[in-house]
Parts: structure tokens; sequence; C-alpha cells
């Protein structure tokens, strides 16, 4: 069984976002990426799934600053294929879930996928998540928030979360698009020997993402960092005086 | 739904064969059996297998029962069994720190100590902070702290700050003491700021040789980069990677840490020291420091120069010293220790200070004044007890 895993890299929070010159998005200059925290669940299910003796797994990524790394240590972690979509991924309006969703459907339809395991969400989805569009371009089904696999003769056995702490366990047929919310064990940790001798060994595929078409999501006419609103009142003074003056706020408004 | 449990590589031949081999095998045949080593470790009690019931273990070819317990990541790496150990067998080094890499091959990490091994690897700092602002904490303090590259290509010393040091708000406050007594003396230095990474000797000896490798690696690149003649450290286990182990790896610089390069200096240090101390102070001999490198004496005699000082000494001293609990990826497994332990060797410590009689604890590694001081808010007889780094107590004397 081909388990397919697309992931991809989102900005990491560590360092300052900085918004480019057009003022609708972050400059890819001054980024540091990291995995998307959900892509690296997806990864450990598709691996826990191959350990229970089922499939081969099979990662696909934009190919951004910092993929290859992600790559090879998936690879060390047990995947068996790593894909990178080659294609101008940083260009104005290059990039968006819609446009990676028409790329990952052209790859996977290459394959004979069963199973595609992706991040329900990442924090950069400003058009949704990649799943479900992923799913209709496919003609698949697609679940998301799910936090357990079994595969069983064609179908796939799912826990999906519910707010509230639901939880619903439902079958689907495969092959099937599912959003993965947590893997059924935390991310494993590889050391870096591990991920060495990956490096060595391991190869990464590329698949020519051709024309980037990104319709069909919003367009980003300004991006800003919060600005500060008028109605916060700021009450400056020692611990005493803050406390005192919080004290009078609260009886003024009725709260005391 | 069923969780797979993991294949075990770990028990394998090549492992036992390379516990056996000389040069450290043929030590480790050479153990009495007589629980020195087992008695001293400050969390003996808690292992299932401490390491002369390990080599016991691994004698009577039960190996896989060591592996199959979690309670090696008790072992703080404090050199306590080493020092003990008759037969003279790298206790410490060759056999717990063994242990614990082939748990990490065989994917067993706690998931603290896991999330502190990412960040080394992904930061460089096992802060999780970001790499653009290691030198932060020398900004607007009035100290000169030169960086190399952008205001000095080359100086006498490079000082390697360190991850705590760097990151660590309680941690910066001995750095910006450090920037004031190295300017007051005139030292021509400079730090490395974002090209510095983590020295990586705990991740080593919590079993993460790899990961030591490339940081080991990382450092050598920027080191490469500028002249200097000697490198210092407040951190003993920064002294420790680059005095014993970066050779290993072929990157050879003469270190020092801050008490020695201080000590020497004291003739010009001592008359600046005006501000008089009271109380008693007494002095925690860091395990990296001490027993893995054999320095007691300069950080005493440091602490001896400042006016009113009366040191006195703990229970467990110099080589006998009690461990702060943070090496060996102590640092990052708190709640772990907490879970199998229920207690912490620092507030152990903190009793005993006050048992001296100390008004004031002195350290000389960047874990301690955390822990530390953490220790001083849950032990109440040990309220009050104040926690300093020796740098720390030196800039304060020397302040008018």
């Amino acid at each position: 069984m081909n388990i397919v895993v697309p992931i991809k890299m989102v900005p990491d929070l560590v360092e300052e976002l900085v918004i480019d010159a057009s003022g609708t998005r972050l400059d890819p200059d001054a980024l540091r990426l990291k995995l998307n925290e959900f892509d690296d669940h997806a990864i450990e299910q598709a691996i826990l799934l191959k350990e229970k003796g089922k499939g081969e797994v099979i990662i696909v990524a934009p190919d951004v600053a910092g993929i290859d790394d992600a790559l090879f240590t998936a690879a060390a972690k047990g995947a068996d294929r790593l894909v990178k979509l080659t294609g101008n991924w940083n260009a104005p309006r290059g990039a968006n879930n819609h446009a990676l969703a028409r790329v990952l459907a052209n790859f996977i339809k290459t394959l004979r996928a069963e199973l595609i395991l992706t991040g329900v969400q990442a924090p950069n989805d400003l058009d949704g998540a990649v799943g479900p569009p992923l799913a209709e371009h496919l003609g698949m089904p697609y679940v998301g928030y799910v936090s357990g696999v079994m595969v069983c003769d064609g179908t796939a056995q799912i826990r999906k979360e519910y707010p509230g702490g639901m939880i619903a366990e439902m079958q689907v047929t495969l092959p099937a698009v599912l959003g993965i919310q947590a893997a059924e064990k935390p991310p494993r940790y590889v050391p870096i020997s591990k991920v060495r001798a990956t490096m060595k060994t391991a190869k990464i595929e590329e698949f020519p993402a051709a024309e980037l078409e990104t319709i069909g999501a919003p367009m980003t006419v300004r991006l800003f960092q919060p600005e500060t609103s008028t109605r916060a009142t700021m009450i400056e003074g020692d611990a005493d005086t803050v406390a005192a003056r919080l004290v009078e706020i609260f009886k003024e408004r009725g709260v005391l | 739904m069923t969780i797979p449990t993991l294949t075990n590589p770990a028990i394998n031949e090549a492992f036992y064969a390379s516990l056996q081999t000389p040069p450290n095998g043929e030590r480790i045949r050479t153990c009495l059996q007589c629980g020195m080593c087992s008695g001293v470790c400050p969390f003996g009690y808690v292992m299932d297998f401490p390491p002369g019931k390990m080599i016991a273990a691994l004698r009577s070819e039960i190996f896989d029962r060591v592996l199959n317990s979690d309670t090696v990541w008790m072992c703080i790496a404090c050199y306590a069994c080493t020092e003990v150990c008759p037969s003279g067998i790298p206790l410490t080094e060759k056999l717990m720190t063994r242990a614990k890499e082939e748990l990490l091959l065989a994917g067993k990490v706690p998931a603290e100590l896991q999330l502190a091994l990412e960040n080394s690897q992904r930061y460089g700092n096992v802060l999780g902070q970001s790499p653009r602002k290691r030198a932060d904490w020398a900004k607007g303090i009035q100290a000169r702290v030169p960086l190399f590259g952008k205001d000095k290509k080359s100086a006498e010393v490079l000082w390697y700050v360190g991850d705590y040091a760097s990151y660590h708000p309680r941690v910066q406050a001995t750095s910006r003491a450090l920037a004031r007594l190295l300017n007051a003396l005139d030292i021509d230095f400079a730090i490395l700021g974002a090209d510095e990474s983590g020295d990586g000797d705990s991740q080593r000896l919590a079993g993460e040789h790899g990961l030591f490798e490339m940081l080991a690696t990382k450092n050598e690149q920027a080191f490469r980069k500028y002249k200097f003649n000697e490198i210092i450290t407040t951190d003993p286990h920064a002294y420790n990677a680059i005095k014993n182990i970066y050779p290993t790896l072929g990157i050879s610089y003469p270190v020092r840490h801050i008490t020695q390069f201080l000590a020497e200096r004291l003739d010009q240090l001592k008359p600046r020291l005006k501000q008089p101390v009271n109380g008693k102070i007494a002095y925690h001999d860091p395990c990296y420091l001490g027993r893995a490198n054999n320095i007691y004496d300069e950080p005493r005699a440091l602490l001896n120069a400042i006016p009113g000082v009366e040191l006195v000494e703990m229970s467990h001293s110099r080589q006998t010293s009690l461990c702060c609990g943070g090496g060996g990826g102590g640092m990052w497994l708190e709640g772990f220790h907490w879970e199998k332990a229920h207690t912490r060797t620092s507030e152990w410590r903190v009793r005993e200070a006050v048992a001296a009689g100390a008004t004031t604890l002195a350290v000389a590694c960047p874990y301690e004044p955390p822990r530390f001081e953490d220790a001083v808010k849950t032990v109440r007889e040990a309220s009050g007890l104040e926690v300093h780094d020796v740098v720390e107590l030196l800039a304060d004397a020397m302040e008018q």
C-alpha cells in the first residue's frame, strides 16, 4: 500500500515576522522555516502504519529552504521515497494551498496511492487547509481532525476528534485523504547520526510543479502586525498603583 | 487502538563488543562489584541498574533488561561513580552514557529530553531561542561587549558565552557581571554572538553524540573565522567539551574556565575589590569543574579575595561535591526525575549550605543559579539563602 504524506514548511515564530515591501506577504528572505507540526504527526502516523506491516511511505513537499533536512529526517524515521516539488514557490502570489493542492494532485495521480495523510492545518493556511481541495482534485473522500488510523481490507478505521471532547469512530473506503490532527504516538526522535547516515544513502526525487495555479483563493490586500486598539488603556505606575486603579475600574464598571 | 511496540535494535552484538573491547572494555572487566559507585550515586537508589549492577547484568548476559528500563535517565553524569571507583573504570563516560546512546538509537527518549535535543538541532541552542538574538543579553548595558566579525577580527581572548549564559534571564546576569569584570581588567576580548552554538556536552552525556559532533563542528567553523589566543568561558560543561572532547574530533583550542583566568589575575583584581561582603559563603563545586577537571582551588581563591568573606565548607565538598541535578541531560528531565524520585538534589544541596551556616551559596556553572534559587523557594529552612556565581560576587565587590 502506498501512503503519501504531503508536508510543507511554515514560518518559525522564534524569529520576528517581517512584512515585505508589497505589504501583502511575509518577507521570504527574513523568514526562518520549520516543518508544520501537524505534518510531523502525519509522517509519524504513516510510519506507524508502515511498521504494522502495511505500506510504502512517500513524503512529498514544495522545494523551499530547509526542506532537504525535513525530508532526510523523515527518511531516517522510516519513509521510503522523498519527493520535492520544484517550482517558484517564493514568487509573489506564487504559492497558496489551492496551487499546492493542484500540484500535489498531479503528482499523486502518477502513483497508486491508497492513503494520503496531510497535517490537518498549518499556521500559514490563509486559504484553508490543503487536504479538502486535494481530495476534491483526486476524487477521494476527506476526513479531517483525525487522531488515529487503522487500515484493513481496503478501508480505514478512523478516530476523528470533534470540539467539546467528542470522538467519532468512522470507516472510510480507500483511497482517501485524511487530515491528521495527532498521530497515535508523539513524533519520535531520530538521532543525528541516523539522519546523517540517511543523507548518504537516501535520494530526493524531483517532480516539476510547472505553473502554480493560485486561483480559487482569496487575495491578500494587506498584511500587518496587530495594531494598538484605541480602547486599550495602559495603566502606568508600580504594582500598588496599578492594582488600586484596576479596583477602581472594576467598581466603575460594576464588576465589583 | 493498539500502539505498536518499537523494534529494539538496541541489544546487539556490536554494543556488547564495544563495552568489552579495550581500552574501556578491559577496565569494565576489572569491576570488583564493590558497589561503591551505586552507593555514591545520588539517584542510585532509584535506578533499576546503577553502574555496578549494570556491569553485573552485562556479565550475566541479561543486558537487555538494562535497556528495557528507563531509569538510566536518572543518571546526571555527575562523575561521583567515576571518582570513587577503585578500579578506575570510566563509568560516567563509557558505561552510563553508552547505555543512554543505545536507548536513544532505539527511540526510547523521554519527551522532555526530546524537545531539548530538537531545539539544539534546529536553533543551535537548547532553549529554543532565536539564534539571531544570541548576543541580545549584551544590549543596553554599560560594559562594552565587542562582537567578533562586527567589531573585531582578532582579540586576545574569545569569550565562549554558551546557551544558558546567553539566553536564560537569570544567568544573563552572570554574563553582564563578567562583561564588567573583563572591562575593568582591560582584557582584549570578543564574543561570537549569532556565530556561536551550544557546546553540546550535556547533549553528548544524554546519549546524543551525533548532535554533539554537529554543534562542535559549527563552533569550529566560527572559531576558525577569527584570530584569538585562548577561549574563556563561565560554563564548566563548555570548558569540559572544548578542553577534553573537541580534540577527539580534531578541534583543538586552548581553553580556560573563567575562575582559572581570573585567579591568574588576582594581583590585578584584588586591589579593586573594595565592597565588603557580610556573611558566610559556601562554595559549591560544579561537577565539570571539580571531579571532571580537578579545579577546586581557583574559585575559592577568588572568593577569599573579597573583603569580609568567610568561606565555609558544606558536608559534600570538593571531590565529594553533590550535583545540582542538571548534568547529563538532567536540565531537561526535571519532570521525569521528579516522577521517579520525588526529590531534587538541588534541594538537598541548599539544605547543606544552610547547615554549614552559609548565607550565600556561591556557584561557578550556569546551570546552578536557576536550579538552586528554585530549590531555595521550595525548601523552607533555606529561605533567604542567596545564590550567586563567583563572577557576580566579584563584580559586586568591585562596584562603588
